[in-house]
Formats: C-alpha cells, sequence, structure tokens
C-alpha cells in the first residue's frame, strides 16, 4: 500500500499489507497474521524443494539487478561442507529508494522469516543482516523482533521445533553508500573498508569470511514466505504481460509529486498509472519534466519517456533507463536539471570507496566541472569533456559506482542540454557563487 | 587531509581515561566475539560502542579498539575514517545530520539546512555552536525520500522537517 | 610437475604460458609490456588503478590485466584504439592533482607516471576547474617520508605492509578524492623491511631520507650486485653516481630475495666510501712503511712466506670474495692452518610473507663460501692460535683495539691484506692494499649454497687490487707469468683443482641468478633449494 497513504485500488497489496499496522511487528501479531507458516513449511521440505520453488516464481533480485532469486541459490554448494553464509541486504542507501526501511519498521518478522527459509535453502551457517547506521529505527523495531524470535524458539538450534538450526545476526553499518554493493558489504561485515572486490570469485563460490554466500536483498527475502504459503504459479500469475518479470515490486516514489510513498504494483503496471492514479500527480500547477526510475544511477527518463513505459525489468530498459531499485525521483518542471545532476554527481563523489582512478577522480571532476557551470563559467567545450569524461568512468572499474555518477551525466545532457547551454551562455542567473 | 584537525570546539578527552572495554561494554564485546568467525569482523560493532560512550572516536580509543581485537591502530584508523558515522573528532552534545540529496534536496532540504545553522547557532555545516550543544552535518541520503526532509538528531530518525518546524524540534535536545 | 600450457595471441604475439598466468605476465612473455600501477608480482593484486586494461576477444568491456587469467586461445589486444584511450584517461585522471614537480622529485628519471604520460597520455591537461589539492608531506619513519600529493593510492604500499611484512602499519585513510595513505601516530613505519615501500612507489610518493635530494636517477650507475650485508644473499644494485655509492636497492631474484631486502642492507654502504684508504703497498723498513710497487710487494710477500715454516693463521672478512678467500689460503698451504671467517652477529629479521628470506643473524655475506674453503667462524680460536704462528694473514679483517694489540705484539710474521689501516698494526711487515666488493667481481655463497655474482661498482682507489690477484701472483712466482689469474673469472676456475665442489663450474655458469652448487651435504632444514616460491 501506498504507506503512509491509503492503499489505492490499482496495487496489489502484498508485502506492504501491514504497513502502518503496529500490531503486525510483534511475533504474537505476525503468527496471528498468518505469519510463520511458511517458514515451518520450508524447514518441513528439502532444500532443493525450495529452491526449485523460488526459481518456479520467477522471483527476481529486488535490490537492483534483478538477477533470479531461486538460480542465485542454487550456485551454493550443496555439501556444506564450510559453512555457508546468508547475508541480507538492508543497507538500503540508494537515493529515492525507502521501501525496505518500511518492510523492517512495519513487518520485522516477515524479513526475519524470509532470511531463515533462505538461510535453510542455501545450508546457512548464519545470516548476517546488514541494517545501514542511519535506520536507527529499524534497528530497533528488527533487534527486538529477532530477539523475540528467538525466544519463542523460532529462530535458534530447534527452529519452529524441526531440530534445524537457524541463526540471524544484525549487523550495523556506519555510513557508507558503497556498502550495499554485495562484495563492500562483505567486506564491512568482515570488519574492512566497504571496497568492492573483484569478481570472480564470485560470492558463491568465496564470499564473506571466503566461504560460499549468497546476498538477498530485504524484498527479495520479505517475498519468499509470500511464494512458499500460496505456491510458485500465483507468484509467477502476478505478471501483466512479461513472464521475464513476475510478483509485486514496491516502488519508492518522491519528489514534486502529491502523494510521495511506497506502492506496491504487479509488475508490468504502466508508470503513467503509478505516477497519476496511485501517487496522483504533480503538484497543482505543475507538469512532470524528468523522472528518475530507479534510484538515482540510472539514466533520467524525460516525461515522455517515463510515462509511455510499463514497470516492470524490460518495459523500463525499453524506454532506455533501468528499474533498478525501483525508488522513483519525480522531478517537476520548477527544477533546475543541471542543478540537481550536480548534486547527485556530488553524491557519488562523496561515497566513492577510493580503490578505482576513474571513480576516485573522475566523480569529484564530473561534480567539479558541472560546479563551474552553475557558477557561470561553463564553456561550451564543457559536453565534449563531461561526455568524454563519462565514457571513461563507464565500464572500466570493479564496481558500478562510477558508471552510476556517469548515467544522471549523460543522459541529463542528452535530454536537458538546453539547460546547461542557459548556464553556459549566461542566459541563465548562476546558482553559486564562486568561491 | 581535514581528519587530521580537531575542528569542533568541545572541550578536549581528559589524557587519562578508563578504558571503554571494561566492566559491561567488556562483556557485551566479548559476546560479539561468538557471533563472527573473526575478531576483526566485530570492528564495526566495537567503534560503535566506543562512540556510545566517549561521543566520538581519538587515537587512543582507536588504540584500545586495535588491541582488543588484535588489529593495529593504523588498520583500524583506515577503516574509521572510511564510515562517516564515525566521529573522529569531538562534536557537539546533539549531532544533527540533514539530508540534502537529490529527493529531498528538490523539496527543500537545504531550506532546511539553512534554518538549522540559524537556530543552532553553527557558523558553518560541520562547525560545533559556541555552547556546545549541537553540530550539524548535511548527509548523503537517509533513505526516507518520501518524508523530506528527514534529519537525524543523534538517533532519533526525524521525517517531513520544514524551515518552520525547526524550532520546535530543536526544543527536545537541550 | 609440468604446467598445462595455454596458447594466447597478445598483439598479434603468440605465446604459450602456464594455465593461471595473468595476460600481464603472458604480455611480457609476448614482448609487451602492459602499462600498470597498483599490479607488482610480489604482491597480491587489488586491480585498482585499471591502467592495464586490456581489450580481450568476446569480452564485454576491457579487462584488468593483472587479474585476468589466460584462456586457450584468448586474443588480446594491448594497444587497441579502446585500451589505450583507457589508459590516455586513467593518465589524465591521476594527473589532475598530481603536481607537476619533476624537476624536484627524486623519482623523476624513473617515475612509472611520468614514463607511461611521456608514452602515451594526453599532451595537456582538461583540468581546469580548481588548483590542485595540495597536503603537506608528512614523516612516516626513520627512514621515509610521505608525499601525498603526488600520491595515486596504488596501495602497493599498503599491501606490502600488509601482506608481505605482516605489519599494517599504513592504511588508505578517508575515500573518494579526499583519500590518501595514512599511518598511526603510534606507531611508525620503523619495520626492518620497511624501506621497500620506497621502491615499490610507482611515483615520488614514498621517498627514502638517506636518498633526498642526493641524485637524479639518470645520473645513476647501476651495478648488479649481491648484499654483502648477511648470509641471505639478496641480490641488489648498486647505484653511483661519480664512483660514490648513493644507495642500495633490490634486484629481483625470485629464488632469493623476490623484489625485497631489508634496511639494514640498504643503509649499509657508506664503508664502501670511504677516503681513508690504503692506495700503496707499504712494506716494512725498520720502524717504518714504505711505499712500494707492486713488484716488490709481491716478492717481499714471496718471501715471507718462504721463509716461514710452522702454523699459519688467516683472519679474513666476511665480506672476502669465494676468489680471494680460495687463493688466499692456497699460499699457505705447506704450513698448519687455521683459517677464520669473521661473523658479526645481529638479530634475526625475517620478512614473514616470503618463504625463506631474512636479514640473518650471521652479517657476513659469503659464511657458506668460506666454509667450503676451510674456513671457520672460531674467530677466538684462530685469534690465540695467530700469538703463535710463523705467518698471519690479514684479510680486510676488522679488528677490535684489543686483537689489533694482540696482533701488532705477535711474533710472527704478520702480512695486512687491507683497505684501512689501524695505527696499532702500523708495525707491521707488510701491508697490500685490496679492493672492497664494491671494487671488484666475485662471487659470495649464500646460507643455501647458492653461489651468485657481482660486479665492480666503483674504481679501486689508487693501486688496490682483488686480494685473489695478490694471492695468484705469489702462487705464479716471480716475473711475469700466464698461469697468475687476470680476471675473478680466471681466479675463479683456480678453485676447483682444489675444492671438488668448485670444479667444472666458471662464472658463466652462475649467471645472474646464482646457482646452487652440489654440496654433498643435506640442505639445513628451512634452507631448501628455492624454497623462496
Amino acid at each position: 500500500m501506498g504507506f503512509p497513504h491509503p492503499s489505492h485500488s490499482k496495487e496489489t497489496v502484498v508485502l506492504s499489507r501491514y504497513f502502518g499496522d503496529a500490531g503486525a511487528r510483534t511475533y504474537d501479531g505476525w503468527v496471528e497474521r498468518g505469519g510463520y507458516e511458511a517458514l515451518k513449511r520450508a524447514l518441513a521440505m528439502t532444500r532443493d524443494a525450495i529452491v526449485e520453488e523460488v526459481k518456479a516464481s520467477g522471483l527476481r533480485g529486488r535490490g537492483g539487478a534483478g538477477f533470479p532469486t531461486g538460480l542465485k541459490w542454487s550456485f551454493m554448494p550443496k555439501d556444506v561442507v564450510k559453512p555457508h553464509y546468508l547475508v541480507c541486504n538492508a543497507d538500503e542507501s540508494e537515493p529515492g529508494t525507502f521501501k525496505d526501511r518500511e518492510i523492517m519498521r512495519w513487518t520485522p518478522h516477515a524479513l526475519i522469516e524470509g532470511c531463515a527459509i533462505a538461510a535453510y535453502a542455501i545450508g546457512a551457517e548464519r545470516c548476517y543482516l546488514y541494517i545501514r547506521g542511519e535506520f536507527t529505527e529499524p534497528w530497533k523495531v528488527m533487534s527486538a523482533a529477532v530477539e523475540q524470535a528467538y525466544a519463542m524458539g523460532a529462530l535458534g538450534a530447534d527452529a519452529l521445533g524441526s531440530g534445524k538450526r537457524v541463526d540471524i545476526v544484525l549487523h550495523r553499518g556506519a555510513g557508507a553508500y558503497i556498502c550495499g554493493e554485495e562484495t563492500a558489504m562483505m567486506n564491512s561485515i568482515e570488519g574492512k573498508r566497504g571496497n568492492p572486490r573483484i569478481k570472480p570469485p564470485f560470492p558463491a563460490v568465496a564470499g564473506l569470511f571466503g566461504m560460499p554466500t549468497t546476498i538477498n536483498n530485504v524484498e527479495t527475502l520479505s517475498a519468499v514466505p509470500h511464494i512458499l504459503n500460496r505456491g510458485a504459479a500465483w507468484y509467477k500469475a502476478l505478471c501483466l504481460g512479461n513472464p521475464k518479470s513476475t510478483g509485486t515490486k514496491l516502488i519508492s516514489i518522491c519528489g514534486h509529486i502529491q502523494r510521495p510513498g511506497n506502492y506496491e504494483v504487479t509488475m508490468g503496471t504502466p508508470v503513467k498509472e503509478i505516477l497519476y492514479d496511485m501517487a496522483g500527480g504533480p503538484k497543482p500547477g505543475r507538469t512532470f519534466k524528468a523522472i528518475i526510475p530507479g534510484g538515482s544511477s540510472v539514466p533520467i527518463m524525460t516525461r515522455e519517456e517515463a510515462e509511455a513505459a510499463l514497470f516492470d525489468y524490460e518495459g523500463i530498459v525499453e524506454q532506455g533507463s533501468m528499474l533498478g531499485s525501483a525508488g522513483m525521483i519525480v522531478m517537476d518542471d520548477t527544477t533546475d536539471m543541471v542543478y540537481q545532476i550536480w548534486r547527485l554527481a556530488r553524491f557519488y563523489a562523496h561515497e566513492s570507496c577510493a580503490q578505482c582512478t576513474q571513480c576516485r577522480e573522475g566523480t569529484a571532476w564530473t561534480t567539479r566541472i558541472l560546479e563551474r557551470i552553475l557558477t557561470g563559467r561553463g564553456k561550451q567545450d564543457d559536453f565534449q569533456l563531461l561526455l568524454d569524461l563519462c565514457d571513461n568512468m563507464t565500464g572500466k572499474t570493479i564496481c558500478v559506482l562510477s558508471d552510476s555518477c556517469a548515467a544522471p551525466v549523460v543522459s541529463g545532457i542528452q535530454k536537458f542540454r538546453s539547460e546547461f547551454e542557459a548556464y553556459i551562455a549566461g542566459a541563465r542567473e548562476p546558482a553559486m557563487a564562486v568561491v | 587531509m581535514t581528519s587530521h584537525q580537531a575542528h569542533g570546539s568541545h572541550g578536549a578527552t581528559p589524557a587519562a581515561q578508563d578504558p571503554v572495554f571494561v566492566g559491561e561494554t567488556r562483556t557485551k564485546l566479548e559476546e560479539l566475539f561468538a557471533r563472527y568467525p573473526t575478531k576483526q569482523a566485530c570492528l564495526l560493532p566495537a567503534l560503535w560502542m566506543v562512540q556510545e560512550v566517549r561521543g566520538w572516536i581519538s587515537e587512543t580509543d582507536i588504540g584500545e579498539v586495535a588491541e582488543a581485537l588484535d588489529l593495529t591502530p593504523a588498520y583500524v584508523k583506515g577503516v574509521v575514517t572510511f564510515y562517516t558515522m564515525y566521529h573522529t573528532h569531538p562534536v557537539g552534545r546533539h549531532f544533527i545530520q540533514v539530508c540534502t540529496t537529490s529527493p529531498c534536496n528538490i523539496c527543500g532540504a537545504e531550506d532546511v539546512v539553512k534554518a538549522l545553522l540559524a537556530a543552532t547557532g553553527c557558523v558553518e555545516l560541520g562547525a560545533t555552536s559556541p555552547d556546545d550543544r549541537f553540530t550539524v552535518i548535511e548527509v548523503e541520503c537517509l533513505g526516507a525520500c518520501g518524508f523530506p526532509t528527514p534529519i537525524m538528531v543523534d538517533d532519533d530518525f526525524i521525517e517531513d522537517v520544514t524551515p518552520d518546524k525547526v524550532a520546535g524540534i530543536l526544543q527536545r535536545f537541550p | 610437475m609440468a604446467d598445462e600450457l595455454v596458447n594466447v595471441t597478445i598483439d598479434g604475439m603468440p605465446v604459450s604460458v602456464p594455465k593461471g598466468t595473468p595476460i600481464i605476465e603472458a604480455a611480457k612473455q609476448a614482448g609487451v609490456l602492459v602499462p600498470h600501477y597498483c599490479y607488482h608480482p610480489s604482491l597480491p593484486s587489488p586491480a585498482v588503478c585499471r591502467m592495464c586494461l586490456v581489450e580481450v576477444e568476446k569480452a564485454p568491456k576491457l579487462m584488468p590485466a593483472c587479474v585476468t587469467s589466460v584462456v586457450e586461445g584468448q586474443v588480446v589486444h594491448v594497444n587497441s584504439a579502446s585500451a589505450k584511450k583507457a589508459r590516455e584517461g586513467v593518465l589524465e585522471l591521476l594527473l589532475i592533482n598530481h603536481p607537476l614537480d619533476c624537476p624536484i622529485c627524486d623519482q623523476a628519471g624513473e617515475c612509472e607516471l611520468q614514463d607511461y604520460v611521456f608514452q602515451e597520455g594526453r599532451a595537456g591537461t582538461r583540468y581546469a576547474e580548481y588548483a590542485k589539492r595540495y597536503s603537506p608531506v608528512e614523516d612516516f619513519g626513520p627512514d621515509i617520508l610521505y608525499v601525498p600529493n603526488r600520491c595515486i593510492l596504488c596501495t602497493r604500499c599498503v599491501r606490502f605492509m600488509e601482506d608481505v611484512a605482516d605489519a599494517p602499519v599504513l592504511n588508505v585513510s578517508e575515500r573518494g578524492d579526499r583519500a590518501y595513505i595514512g599511518i598511526s601516530e603510534e606507531q611508525k613505519l620503523d619495520h626492518a623491511w620497511s624501506g621497500n615501500v620506497v621502491d615499490l612507489c610507482p611515483v615520488g610518493s614514498l621517498l627514502s631520507k638517506d636518498f633526498l635530494h642526493k641524485a637524479r636517477a639518470w645520473d645513476l650507475d647501476k651495478t648488479a650486485s649481491v648484499c654483502p650485508g648477511c648470509t641471505q644473499g639478496c641480490n641488489v644494485s648498486i647505484d653511483t653516481r661519480d664512483d660514490v655509492v648513493i644507495r642500495i636497492r633490490p634486484r629481483p631474484n625470485l629464488e632469493v630475495n623476490r623484489h625485497f631486502m631489508c634496511d639494514y642492507g640498504r643503509a649499509n654502504y657508506r664503508w664502501m666510501n670511504r677516503g681513508d684508504r690504503i692506495e700503496a703497498p707499504l712494506v716494512r723498513d725498520g720502524a717504518r712503511h714504505t711505499a712500494t710497487d707492486w713488484d716488490t710487494a709481491l716478492a717481499r710477500f714471496e718471501q715471507v712466506l718462504r721463509g716461514a715454516s710452522g702454523s699459519a693463521v688467516i683472519l679474513a672478512t666476511g665480506r672476502a670474495s669465494t676468489e680471494s678467500l680460495g687463493l688466499v689460503r692456497r699460499l699457505v698451504d705447506r704450513f698448519e692452518v687455521a683459517a677464520a671467517v669473521q661473523v658479526p652477529l645481529g638479530e634475526e629479521a625475517p620478512l614473514s610473507g616470503v618463504p625463506n628470506l631474512a636479514l640473518r643473524r650471521e652479517r657476513a655475506p659469503n659464511l657458506a663460501g668460506a666454509e667450503l674453503l676451510g674456513y671457520t667462524p672460531q674467530w677466538a680460536a684462530a685469534m690465540r692460535q695467530a700469538l703463535s704462528a710463523a705467518v698471519v694473514i690479514v684479510l680486510d679483517a676488522d679488528l677490535d683495539q684489543a686483537d689489533e694489540a694482540a696482533l701488532a705484539a705477535a711474533p710472527g710474521m704478520v702480512v695486512l691484506l687491507g683497505t684501512v689501516i689501524a695505527d696499532a698494526l702500523r708495525n707491521v711487515e707488510l701491508v697490500l692494499p685490496v679492493t672492497t666488493m664494491a671494487e671488484e667481481n666475485g662471487t659470495y655463497v649464500n646460507r643455501d649454497h647458492r653461489i651468485q655474482r657481482y660486479q665492480q661498482a666503483k674504481s679501486q682507489p689508487g693501486m688496490a687490487r682483488p686480494a685473489w690477484w695478490i694471492a695468484g701472483e705469489v702462487l705464479a712466482g716471480p716475473g711475469p707469468s700466464a698461469d697468475a689469474p687476470s680476471t675473478a673469472a680466471e681466479a675463479f676456475e683456480l678453485l676447483g683443482e682444489r675444492w671438488p665442489v668448485f670444479a667444472g663450474l666458471g662464472h658463466g655458469d652462475i649467471g645472474y641468478t646464482g646457482r646452487v652448487l652440489r654440496t654433498g651435504s643435506a640442505p639445513v632444514p628451512g634452507r631448501a633449494e628455492g624454497a623462496a616460491r
């Protein structure tokens, strides 16, 4: 549901059903709402059967990459001769995205259940739940819920009386966007700087503490209990035409919009319906100018592109961007695109881990060029320079942070060039003073 | 290399301090050891404990953490400076973080920053107010973009902050 | 174990390399240098500088050559347009904050940033935003300065201290373009092997205080040598300018020291530059010495040996070459001989990341060689015997005052083959000027019985000659003789006649990475042949 707003009739409410319902936060409350049935069911199944069920559901990673979840689980070595780990990625830091936060705040046991099922399915000795440091409230809610789940016997040496051991450890981040990247997260849990690692080796081979590891996003894992409860076929059927994108998806909508919040839709819903019907459209007297559909790291869409798109992994790609984390940043006609692109570049420059040259120096330089344009000292050559710099920053580094910095800059120049031209030509008042 | 200079005006830490990891805190740390296969993995939680006790993490504290986890001070320092939530210099009694990344930025976050600076008396971002009460910093995306502008005052996460609400919020943090 | 070979083509050149070889190493086999900064063959590869990106056919994007292993049939283009553009991009980014202070930078001339920018960088920068970042120079340790402005964050230094020295005293601090190499205020960079970070630094960011502003790299003459510091036998380069030794740096030998040397060895060169050297043969004439020519001096030496009988003692420096030790020993073959080699002792300092590499307790580079030639490290016993011997030959030994006094009072004939002369020995029978190891060619045998050659790095002072030359001339008898060796290689060949372990071996067989001698005895545990990976 469109928390904090009432549910809209065009939503398909599965994960978000209990958002805003404080009763769902407690163990008893969760059980009353049908909780822990899925875990019970899972613990009675074989590991392979769970993996097959998730594969059949078509569930894909909700963190941004959209990798098939069941397939990811199947990469884990079958014979557990050394420890295996599950990591739940609750480092939600992608600008524009705030869905995992609500899952943790309102339905912590849904996540615990999802973690427990996944941990059992991949033979994980332990699940580390990595929550970003700034999420103090979700941390408190999750801590209390995990404690309760242990106390009630849902976790621990004999989970739900199954004789099987399931452990969850909460791990708090400390302020680093890049730790949302899975290999950086593993380093962070290991007590290191959150530097992304070179792949291969892939986490399923040598991940956390060098052991086979699976990393899943909060929303992905929270969907798993529903799949086990209601069957893969049900989940797979939640799809409006494109069988590659199934299930429901939480969309965070923010920016210049009437009703910002989290909306849950079936994959394939037209973006236009989401923007206008569910989220209420632009503020009075304004029109949309640009939409960044998948968190700040994806190319910016024009209003026309966004409104023509269907909301699923492939539908957004067709219109020149990516679904990403489904954090939709909406900008209306009052927005200074150059200024906001500069602000995004500054974000990436701040968050670069400093490993790769192109990212460390490139994100900072990009920021400075944009800053110079905003002070009214831009030059025509700056377009070529920015595009060339962004080319050097794309596809050349260990992780995609520098690509993410380049995406809004390149798409911004392509789609909103006249706004840059206005600063360069002096037709627009400088947005910044020369320092 | 601004991290080398403590620019907070907060009083200096006394030269001789009791270690952090004694008594209950020590027990808490040792309980953590059981949850991870390596001592090193307890570094982030251990640093959080230090910050909770001290308010910030000094060179001396870094030395203590290093010793407790069989690491070197340089190693620990490399990690501390990577994560922006660890304070490497003293800050005000209340630490205010304002999200100004794009989604909040387009909804007026910079005005909230201005209002906070004015109301707290902090001369600039990162500086501590003369009465040692507040330090205000800008922070990158707090992950509550649907509730602009979110701010954090210490561990309190406050949503939907607008300039006119600033005075009322600050009153809650004497 | 035969390695499985993989066939790849690099810039058109087909090569076969063992499976698992990174492209960057395979490219070396093909004669192609892939420009790189963070990669180093003796360190783990983080693939962070992104300089070694190469085009691999069928790969969707450029691949880092340092961590991408070769695959059968792979076709690699190091110098394709896309790879070159990527490198040009990295170079431009590395330069935006790099000062243009090459004229005062010690690294200039051997700087990989300078080299690659010159080779394939842009002619000018497009960075026009701000002044370059500036941070002050920092003192990292007894011999090391950090110049953050020049740092390109390749992290070789951090990885060396962490992964090789097992002493993580350096870190990367902060992040983004604010990052720099950090150190704790409490723990300085004073590890016994820390000087290696200066060599590893591809730019002029980590500097040796000892070498600071002493010389320009292009003015240095580099000579392949072996460290005279201990029994490890690290391969080194002695760098001289105008015949003065300016620094000693490691020379790669994967079997002995990989790419490293210890700080003790690095600092151990000042004696090579001593000015107070004996420059001419001195013969005793009553109560004083008279300088003379070699013919006279050699004749006198021969006389001394011929006129004596009974016992002879040799007191030799541990830095003497195999050639000198051998031929000097042969001089006294008809005597009852006690031959001792001087072995100062110190603390052992291993480099934990490299098996069988340490600064050894025994601070004598040729102890093993001396032992093969019949010398022992029993110095005190030899000193006692010297007090009753008919002939005592001192071969450049470093004598303490008590030893000097004892020798001065010894009843036998004392012949000093030395580089310097102590006042107490001003009345010895004969003083013959010899060269130091820096002034001659020769060989040392290290503790694993690996014999290694070193080359003459500077000219000898005055009339000084290698000790083997003196001994060879005396052995050949008076007057010009074709039998006397005129080169170290010829001297070496004379050893085989007397000591079978050297038989059939010549300098040419030893090469520049050395050769393990067949000594017949089992290697000492932990000294296995080629154990250093």
